[in-house]
């Protein structure tokens, strides 16, 4: 057998079955197609009467729609998974600690590893955030860091999610469903539970109240509304919680305060897990043209009177320019050299990495700094010639928009066809909790696959789908 | 609880009742069709008053046919009220408050959308529309059963049954109401098999027909009917029976947060009505400003509730 140019995460390079997945192998082979077709049919039907379903902007007709869900699990060993946490818990740790000191001393600017201008000319940063010192010490509560994996014991972050990752009750529903659907599979593999994600999110939340709270802390969830894209999770989440879910109206300040409109009058919040943006959480303080935020908020916050989580201007750690410099920040927070690896990256506002790119965008990935959800992207070795030169112009009027990547090649892990198993790239959303108590991950998180056969892009706007992700007890 | 999650809570129930009421209405309509061979399209017009839906049908209509009645009163989105309108505003209250919602009510809910949407896609043929109207009440029920039997005793058990009944009441209260004339004392001396029809359909309207005969056997007298309708303690969908419900839940909500409010007096008021007097005493007092009066109380209760649990800002 050949060796292949990707690495399958179930038949490695060389078609030799992985040891993740002999199990898994075992029972696939005495199972009938016929009955796996009917069961991928029976998911959907269980999904669509769930209501997991994610809205799509801009068209009425379908405006909720299924993510697609893959019924063939994504296996990653108990061994793999140590060394990917200890990587991840090391990243997030410097994100927070490069975030108080962006807003302090910044000492790292100081220091000459990153140029001041990146922090100040970035719309990321925000200067209301300046010597604010928020509850707990925590600026992201919750982060999804994006993995790729490239070979055996070859991992990259893609991406940190800072702001607001989504995608957490996709990896619970994942999970659920196929409890449901296959029990026997769980029987015969020991897979480390993601269910306590809620309470541990609850927990962990709590734990970061301001300093004035009695141990029962009052939490909600702030979602922009029911025709937000991922509506459907910030209901789940407040529901699995036991938290109200609330929206701007229905918040205002009241004796200092946040506090949200009951039946019985005005009740004071404590920890606001907001699933909305900086620009529109506070009218007053941000975009004054924003119906969903509540006016003054970032005084009581500043007060320290409540916790708002993610803090807000937390998206200059996740900023596609600033993830250049990872292993630089991880290794002046940490003292240590990153255990997880960056993708190599070309900053476009530099005139030698321009040059480069500019001469090699058939090879290379190039994104918008700023951009997020694979828009304005281009996939060089995928484009047409009329696509790059089209491009080529975007890059040379604004150089500094973009960044650039080599094509990695992503592994593969078999999906279910009407044929049988096919691979397919994927990656991989951990889900991060940090509080003063601790970081505690989630083993798992959520696997995105892109569903066309060889194609790169897995977000769920362009036709991705969804795993179940199980990390084995070893 | 939110002040937005009482409301949502409110309408969601408003409107699965009202579906159900409409498409009982619409299978009044069309037994009463086939049933009577000299029938006219009228009819139809006459179920649309009892279903507040006439005057807007007429304002996009030049006549009233039957399909076009009926596809009014079942599907068309213009309608606010149609079986299809009030399952899909139903369903968005839902998952705006689906946290307070047992995990069973909310599937229940969005099966009985997901259904609804589908059968309703098209014109109902006349053939399948007997199929159709016992989906929306079967799909409806599982709501009802699932709320019933799932869902906690506390405010948010409370303000789904105060929105079902009062759209209840407002449903029976306006269907008396277009038919009042039927009903009244001149007009039963006659006994024309017309006023029979008209009876039997106020009956049918809401489900009552089997309830009156255990009650007052076969033989339908307008006076029976009224009573029956408006003071029965025992008729589910009578007046005095949602009356009831109403000032109950809101005596609950009362003993639960420990408070009071002048919705409280309202709907005691209200209930007071039908207590006080019985069907003699409001023939003479007139049935339709009776009913008109209850019709305007209901409105005002709804309204002091909103604010009373602060709905909206």
């Amino acid at each position: 057998m050949n060796e292949s140019q990707t690495f399958d995460e179930m038949w490695g390079r060389e078609q030799v079955l992985r040891s993740p997945y002999e199990r898994f192998h075992e029972w696939f082979e005495g199972e009938d197609i016929a009955r796996l077709r009917a069961k991928q049919r029976e998911a959907e039907e269980v999904f669509r009467l769930t209501g997991i379903t994610f809205n799509v902007y801009g068209r009425a007709e379908a405006e909720e729609r299924l993510i697609p869900f893959d019924i063939i699990p994504r296996i990653i060993s108990g061994r793999e998974w140590q060394k990917l946490s200890r990587g991840i818990e090391q990243r997030v740790q410097a994100i927070n600690a490069f975030l108080y000191d962006i807003y302090h001393r910044q000492e790292i600017v100081k220091a000459g590893r990153i140029p001041q201008e990146m922090i100040s000319r970035n719309d990321a940063f925000l200067p209301q955030m300046i010597g604010v010192k928020p509850p707990g010490g925590v600026y992201t509560h919750i982060v999804g860091i994006d993995l790729v994996r490239t070979d055996d014991n070859e991992f990259y972050v893609l991406e940190d999610n800072a702001r607001t990752p989504s995608g957490v009750s996709y990896m619970l529903e994942n999970r659920e469903t196929m409890l449901q659907m296959f029990p026997e599979l769980f029987s015969r593999n020991r897979v480390q539970p993601v269910q306590t994600y809620p309470l541990d999110l609850r927990r962990s939340l709590a734990a970061c109240a301001p300093g004035d709270v009695d141990e029962k802390p009052t939490i909600a969830v702030l979602t922009p509304g029911i025709h937000n894209s991922a509506y459907f999770e910030h209901a789940f989440l407040a529901d699995q919680m036991g938290v109200e879910l609330v929206e701007g109206q229905d918040l205002r300040i009241v004796g200092g305060k946040v506090a949200m409109r009951t039946t019985e009058g005005y009740r004071p919040i404590d920890v606001l897990y907001r699933r909305v943006d900086d620009d529109f959480l506070d009218p007053l303080n941000f975009n004054p043209d924003s119906a969903l935020g509540i006016p003054g908020i970032m005084d009581v916050y500043r007060a320290g009177r409540i916790t708002i989580a993610n803090a807000p201007g937390t998206g200059i750690a996740d900023d596609k320019a600033i993830y250049s410099y990872m292993p630089d920040i991880v290794e002046f927070y940490t003292g240590e050299k990153a255990i997880l690896e960056n993708v190599p990256t070309w900053r476009c506002s530099e005139p030698e990495a321009l040059a480069y790119v500019l001469d090699n965008l058939h090879d290379l990935v190039v994104k918008e700094v700023h951009g997020s959800g694979g828009y304005g992207m281009l996939i060089g070795p995928t484009s047409s010639k009329k696509e790059i030169a089209a491009f080529r112009d975007k890059l040379k009027a604004k150089p500094g928009n973009y960044i650039a990547q080599p094509t990695l090649s992503l592994s593969t892990v078999p999906i279910f066809t009407q044929k049988g198993l096919a691979p397919r790239h994927v990656d991989l959303r951990p889900f991060v909790l940090v509080s003063p108590a601790g970081i505690k991950i989630t083993p798992g998180g959520l696997t995105r696959v892109a569903l066309k056969k060889g194609s790169l892009v897995v977000n769920s706007s362009q036709g991705g789908g969804t795993k179940d992700t199980w990390v084995l007890e070893d | 609880m939110l002040g937005k999650t009482a409301n949502g809570l409110f309408w969601m129930y408003r409107y699965i009742e009202r579906a159900e009421n409409t498409s009982r209405l619409v299978e009044t309509g069309q037994r009463i069709a086939l049933t009577r061979l000299d029938s006219p399209d009228d009819e139809w017009h006459s179920v649309m008053q009892t279903a507040g839906v006439a005057k807007a049908y007429n304002r996009s209509h030049d006549a009233v046919t039957k399909e076009a009645a009926i596809d009014w009163m079942l599907r068309a989105k213009e309608n606010p009220s149609s079986v299809l309108s009030a399952i899909s505003s139903a369903r968005q209250n839902a998952r705006v408050v689906r946290t307070a919602l047992t995990h069973d009510v909310w599937e229940a809910m969005n099966g009985c959308y997901m259904a609804l949407k589908d059968v309703l896609a098209r014109r109902v043929n006349e053939r399948d529309l007997p199929a159709v109207i016992d989906l929306i009440k079967e799909r409806t029920a599982l709501v009802r059963g699932t709320t019933q039997g799932t869902l906690l005793r506390n405010d948010i058990f409370n303000f789904a049954r105060i929105g079902t009944f009062l759209e209840r009441a407002d449903n029976i209260a306006r269907i008396l109401d277009v038919k009042y004339y039927v009903l009244l004392p001149s007009v039963y001396s006659v006994g024309s098999s017309i006023d029979n029809v008209q009876w039997e359909t106020i009956l049918r309207a809401v489900s009552a027909r089997g309830g009156y005969r255990m009650v007052h056997g076969s033989q339908a007298s307008p006076r029976d009917i009224a009573q029956f309708l408006v003071l029965d303690r025992k008729m589910p969908r009578s007046l005095e029976f949602s009356v009831t419900k109403i000032r109950d839940n809101l005596e609950y909500l009362a003993l639960d947060y420990g408070e009071r409010h002048r919705s409280h007096e309202l709907a005691e008021s209200l209930k007071q009505r039908f207590t006080a007097h019985d069907i003699d005493a409001i023939f003479d007092y007139g049935l339709h400003e009776f009913l008109q009066d209850v019709l305007g109380s209901l409105n005002e209760l709804g309204q002091q509730i909103e604010k009373d649990y602060r709905f909206y800002e």
